[in-house]
């Protein structure tokens, strides 16, 4: 598998002034309210080769930054038509009355021109239409057909100087691919962009495999599979298609999760009916035990700075939230409410830890504060579960199953976002049906 | 408290199931055909004549209720009386869990039951335990009946 992961470099910032934005988007509530945005086509240097003009890139780059600030639900994108100032002056110097008079707040506009053998510089300029200012610029210098990921990186630049966070566009998401009847699933590793472009699928679903998680900080990615009918947590290098078996365990190992630098795996390991977490650090292969308690433990999820570990164990009778020490001390309960709660995973932000609720027979994803306060659930449904943070922590992928007919026909599964004020709820299409989705950190890095 | 109820409910449905289930073993035995059921009564397959191969649990239980033993001390004879049978136990839960959760209880489960029959001496080097969690049911549909019948550990020969 190769991934152009590297090949974008950015190369200069041409940010004029320092201008203060006075349009910014409050993302810390539902937003109702979203700000209007005009983006504009890009303009074409005239002297691209022909080859390159018949790419449209002028129109698609646009079109995928709208649909990512679309999605986001913090962007209300006016229609093209309305446009009164063509692409090339509007980027050279905007008439602010004029995009004022469409009502809009912001504008983004661009330039895509050749440079040497054969790449393209793709310039894009954000104004603040309020106030008649340049708010960024920046260019990117790319082969032609990796112009998707320009534009994520665009619409995260964008996304950053007007919510002050960052983005999460040029990110991926790692599922399980679902096909076949609900007693003998076909079940294959799939990878795609955020918006759900790029399916690729990693395993060829010879066997069952389950939950993926990406690492932090490489293309690795630790799921289950029962190759050999041996259910045990694998490795996958998803460049170069190496697998490797995480430790040497006389039993199912399964749940796994990286930590937040990347160096260790954190699962559960079963053996005669009881559950505990356990750590292989992946160069020096050592095996570290977390829990030791008859009851089950498992689902465990780091903090961001790898100091504290919550998971989900049923040692008080049933199925709730837990925090400890990395080191496994200091166990504590933090989930009090009404229910069974499980798959806690920690927010990349540290404050909030998000997860599943079953309470009279319907499931819902929630989030609570690390001391298990503050409890909010975002949707309810007939099932769904295993949540999984975006790299910025303000959306949630999850997945939702319908439930099926006396026949056994109907149920199926399929992806879903969620920000984490509860609104914005959005499908996001697969090729097939869909479950256990994993969110990549920033491909561009932090 | 809703939950007591459901677990009584299933329970309750488990055991009605059980009794179904030899009900239904004897009318085949009789050869009368049981093609016409209702596809999902049957779940239950034998490991011979009148050994039933699975058990059945009540929600989030991994506790062997009166049936289960009673099928399992039948599979115990039998394994006795051949002893150079190897099984697997697959241990299985219902849709309505997270599915790391369930893989744990499916362990849970399973090894229920390899205990029973290892404390009714079958030679523990005989039985593997293997967990499915929710990912194999054997009835498909979304209601109690099927959840019922898919909390369960199966006793599968290898040899």
């Amino acid at each position: 598998m190769k991934y152009k992961i590297f090949t974008i470099l950015v190369l200069f910032f041409i940010l004029s002034t320092k201008s203060f934005a006075l349009v910014s988007v409050d993302i810390t509530r539902g937003n109702l309210d979203p700000l209007p945005t005009a983006i504009s086509d890009f303009y074409l240097d005239s002297k691209l080769a022909d080859n390159i003009k018949n790419l449209k890139l002028e129109s698609k780059i646009p079109e995928l930054i709208q649909n990512n600030l679309s999605r986001s639900g913090l962007f209300f994108a006016l229609e093209k038509k309305s446009f009164i100032q063509r692409p090339e002056p509007a980027h050279n110097k905007p008439r602010f009355e004029d995009w004022a008079f469409i009502k809009t707040q912001v504008l983004v506009t661009g330039k895509i021109s050749l440079e040497k053998e054969g790449r393209l510089r793709v310039e894009f300029k954000l104004w603040d239409v309020v106030s008649a200012t340049e708010l960024s610029a920046l260019a990117f210098y790319t082969t032609p057909d990796n112009w998707r990921r320009v534009s994520h990186m665009i619409s995260d630049k964008i996304y950053e100087r007007l919510t002050g966070e960052k983005g999460y566009f040029d990110s991926r998401i790692i599922y399980v691919s679902e096909t076949g009847p609900k007693v003998e699933k076909k079940k294959r590793l799939a990878v795609m962009d955020q918006d759900g472009y790029g399916v690729k699928y990693l395993t060829l679903g010879n066997e069952l495999v389950l939950t993926p998680r990406f690492s932090p900080t490489s293309q690795q990615v630790t799921y289950m599979s029962y190759f050999k009918n041996l259910p045990r947590v694998y490795l996958l290098n998803i460049e170069t298609g190496i697998q490797d078996l995480v430790g040497d365990f006389p039993g199912m190992t399964f749940a796994p999760r990286f930590s937040p630098d990347g160096k260790k795996i954190i699962m559960s390991f079963a053996q005669e009916g009881n559950s505990d977490i356990y750590t292989m650090d992946i160069k020096t292969r050592v095996v570290e035990k977390l829990t030791d308690h008859p009851s089950i433990d498992t689902s465990p999820s780091y903090s961001p700075d790898g100091s504290y570990i919550t998971f989900n164990s049923d040692r008080s009778g049933f199925q709730q939230i837990y925090t400890m020490k990395s080191d496994g001390t200091n166990v504590k309960r933090i989930s009090f409410g009404e229910g069974l709660y499980g798959t806690p995973v920690w927010s990349p932000r540290g404050d909030l830890i998000a997860f599943t609720k079953l309470y009279r027979n319907k499931f819902y994803i929630g989030v609570m504060r690390s001391d298990g306060s503050g409890e909010r659930l975002l949707t309810e449904n007939y099932y769904q579960e295993a949540p999984s943070w975006a790299p910025n922590g303000r959306v949630l992928v999850f997945y939702r199953e319908t439930a099926s007919d006396s026949s056994g026909r109907g149920g199926g599964a399929k992806l879903w976002s969620i920000d984490l004020t509860g609104y914005n709820e959005r499908l996001i299409q697969t090729p097939t049906d869909a479950s256990d989705p994993s969110w990549s950190g920033l491909l561009s890095g932090k | 408290m809703l939950f007591k109820n459901l677990n009584k409910v299933a329970l309750a449905l488990a055991m009605t199931l059980f009794l179904g289930a030899c009900a239904t073993q004897q009318a085949t035995t009789t050869t009368t055909t049981t093609k016409g059921d209702d596809a999902y009564t049957g779940t239950v397959k034998f490991l011979a004549d009148g050994v039933p191969d699975r058990v059945f649990f009540s929600t989030n239980k991994s506790e062997l209720t009166s049936a289960a033993t009673t099928t399992l001390g039948k599979q115990a004879t039998y394994l006795k009386a051949n002893p150079t049978l190897n099984v697997v136990l697959e241990g299985h839960a219902d849709e309505r869990g997270t599915r790391e959760y369930n893989l744990a209880l499916g362990e849970r489960r399973a090894t229920a039951a390899k205990n029973y029959l290892i404390s009714n001496g079958v030679a523990a080097n005989r039985i593997k335990v293997l967990s499915y969690g929710k990912e194999k049911p054997a009835n498909p549909a979304s209601n109690v009946l099927a959840w019922s019948q898919n909390r369960r550990t199966v006793t599968v020969k290898t040899n």
